[in-house]
């Protein structure tokens, strides 16, 4: 009798001692997405959407999403157009996601396009916003032709730092100009990976067909 | 070519460095012969007394763990066919206290029902109608001499009379025909009854019979795992072969239904402990609290199989009292209820999450969800609670086969064991008998790299003709 009651004990305490070995890394994902907002990219805000519609179908419980326009000056919080961390319940998280899709629903229709295109400025909320939530993948998705333009007075040629960021762009058009000489385009984006990758991130990746957006969740 | 030239004695001249290397290595084999076949024979008999005894430790270990597996196996089989003798004399008690003891009652009810148709049938025995009278009267008037109307009117009231005696005597008759038959047709419930008696007793012998024939089968098996012959061996090690095999297939349908029941709880459970919680890098903590109810359902089977005396993995349970076995038995079926009323709730669960998640894919596609009442879509719903609730009653019997599993899967792999020592034993004493022949093989190779000192020696021993110093052999020979 001694023995069962152990044994029945010893059940009771299982999930204890579960718990107590718990991995404590963080296995979610954390996505910040840059929309672009200057001149007539503003227009391609459908395809944004369509992203942002991919990764709240596709994020899970306990991940996080943000979403931030780019404009003149972009290292700022009033840029987030919206940000959440998914609750553990699944059934919360739904709710959630509802709601930030109806925040992105009514930024969607009150975009404006803005003179300049602060991308660097970005980049680096994007990476300070990661680095807080700190999940376990951290996800950079630059939704732009990757034409910076920066107004005056504006500093950003120094170097940032992305350390241990996925960064990917996604959508990248090509400007008028590129298609006189489709060097400019190639250079631009060899500028863009140079940047991110002496910046510290782990991984630089380009996306323009929206087919294939499971590269952003595939995580390495 | 470094470490080459460093042997030459000449490195100008590699023929001739070789030639005095071949030599002086010739005159050290030669010289270092005798101990060098020694040095070879002994290291080989070393290496093969080794082997020949670790394979003789090994059958001898093997042997022990054969007679051991004998042991329990048979000791096993007893107990088995001990509770199958038991069981079949319960049958043959139950038989004779239920039907052959109340025989003497039958027997008093026969003989009832046999005097009563003894009486029924004496009743039914024919009557003969009355002599007629009247015949007698009847020659009397007519030896009358004279009489003329007077006879006559005599002779038609006589014919009245008679006529009605007549009518009157066959009504009687047909009367007592009728009684007799009405008799007869009473005593076919009695002979019914009394045939159905007997044949209840004959099918009671029958099986009687037949209970007889089993035990004397168990008895026989009993006797010859008694006496501990091969042939009784051999038959329980294949049964537990068999049994092993029929326990695997029921176990993996088993798996088969705690992997379902995982399924359908495993996404609900993160609902309950979250779903960001990893215990390993991909082992979710839901997915493992979902595994731990499952085992648990499990869990619970056993001990409630087990305080129902159906299964005897823990003699814990089985050497409790009565009272306290039944609390135990209580206590795992309140808890299989509880936890299979759980299972039920997440089943339902699931099926929620699963339509929110739906409706909010369809909210982001910007298409508006059809929405459907019918009994249709609940169908899936009510199916997955009805699985949720019977699941863990289902996985409780594995008990049954999880015991002969244990039980059998120990005979098959000491029998395993076994055949895997001998095949040991057989390969190293194999290995001991190449060994040694390998000594004497690597004596003559000795010898052969050595042949023209020997032919030497044998020449000039030819050559003094003397027998003193025993000339050198070139076959292979112990060396001494």
């Amino acid at each position: 009798m001694k023995q069962f009651k152990y044994l029945i004990l010893a059940l009771l305490l299982l999930p204890l001692v579960l718990s107590g070995c718990a991995d404590n890394r963080s296995h979610s994902n954390g996505v910040y997405l840059l929309i672009d907002t200057s001149g007539t990219y503003a227009e391609q805000i459908t395809k944004a959407r369509k992203i942002i519609n991919y990764l709240l179908a596709n994020l899970n419980a306990g991940d996080s999403l943000a979403v931030a326009k780019v404009e003149s000056k972009s290292f700022s919080e009033k840029d987030i157009v919206a940000k959440v961390t998914f609750d553990r319940r699944p059934s919360q998280a739904n709710l959630e996601k509802r709601a930030f899709n109806q925040k992105v629903e009514a930024f969607a229709k009150s975009i404006k396009g803005s003179a300049y295109t602060d991308i660097t400025g970005g980049l680096i909320q994007a990476a300070e916003y990661l680095n807080e939530a700190n999940p376990g993948h951290k996800t950079i998705i630059i939704f732009s032709d990757l034409q910076e333009e920066l107004g005056k007075g504006t500093i950003r040629d120094f170097p940032i730092k992305l350390t241990g960021i996925r960064v990917m762009a996604v959508n990248v058009t090509k400007l008028s100009t590129d298609n006189t000489d489709p060097r400019r385009y190639l250079d631009r984006l060899a500028w863009w990976e140079k940047r991110v990758r002496d910046a510290g991130a782990t991984e630089w990746l380009v996306i323009n067909d929206l087919e294939h957006l499971d590269k952003i969740l595939a995580n390495p | 070519m470094n470490n080459l030239n460093s042997w030459l004695f000449w490195p100008d001249q590699v023929a001739l460095s070789l030639l005095a290397l071949f030599f002086l290595l010739t005159i050290f084999l030669y010289a270092a012969r005798i101990p060098a076949h020694s040095v070879i024979l002994s290291v080989c008999n070393l290496a093969g007394h080794a082997l020949r005894f670790t394979a003789r430790w090994l059958m001898v270990t093997a042997e022990g763990l054969r007679q051991r597996n004998k042991t329990v196996l048979l000791a096993h089989g007893q107990a088995e066919v001990t509770s199958q003798v038991e069981r079949e004399f319960e049958r043959v008690s139950a038989l004779v206290s239920k039907e052959l003891g109340e025989y003497p009652a039958l027997q008093r009810k026969m003989m009832d029902e046999l005097t009563r148709i003894e009486d029924d049938y004496l009743k039914c025995g024919e009557v003969p109608p009355p002599p007629p009278e009247w015949v007698d009267a009847l020659s009397t008037i007519a030896n009358l001499k004279s009489g003329g109307d007077i006879a006559k009117k005599m002779l038609d009231d006589l014919h009245k009379s008679v006529q009605k005696i007549h009518d009157k005597t066959i009504s009687e008759y047909r009367k007592a025909y009728e009684g007799r038959h009405k008799i007869l047709k009473g005593l076919m419930p009695l002979w019914r009854s009394v045939d159905k008696v007997v044949k209840n007793l004959d099918t009671n012998m029958v099986n009687l019979g037949s209970n007889a024939k089993a035990i004397d089968a168990h008895m026989t098996r009993y006797e010859e795992m008694r006496a501990k012959t091969d042939k009784s061996e051999h038959t329980l090690a294949i049964s537990a072969f068999v049994q092993l095999g029929i326990s695997s297939l029921v176990m993996l349908i088993a798996v088969g239904g705690a992997f379902i029941n995982f399924k359908l709880i495993a996404l609900p459970m993160s609902e309950m402990v979250g779903a960001s919680d990893y215990i390993t890098s991909n082992l979710r903590t839901s997915d493992v609290a979902a595994l731990v109810i499952v085992l648990m359902e499990a869990t619970m089977g056993v001990f409630l199989l087990e305080s129902l005396r159906i299964t005897h993995l823990f003699p814990t349970i089985a050497s409790m009292n009565d009272q306290l076995r039944k609390r135990v038995m209580w206590a795992a079926l309140i808890l299989l209820i509880i936890l299979a009323g759980i299972e039920s709730s997440l089943a339902l669960m699931r099926d929620m999450l699963i339509a929110d998640k739906a409706a909010m894919l369809h909210d982001l596609a910007t298409v508006q969800p059809i929405v459907s009442d019918s009994l249709l879509t609940h169908i899936p719903m009510i199916g997955q609670m009805v699985m949720g609730f019977v699941l863990p009653f289902v996985l409780a019997f594995v008990a049954i086969p999880l015991e002969v599993m244990v039980y059998s899967l120990r005979t098959v792999a000491g029998v395993l064991l076994v055949m895997l020592m001998r095949a040991i034993s057989f390969v190293l004493r194999f290995s001991a008998m190449i060994l040694h022949r390998l000594g004497r093989i690597l004596v003559s190779v000795y010898d052969i790299s050595i042949v023209l000192p020997l032919l030497l020696e044998r020449w000039v021993i030819s050559l003094r003709g003397s027998a003193s110093p025993k000339p050198a052999k070139l076959t292979p020979g112990r060396a001494s």
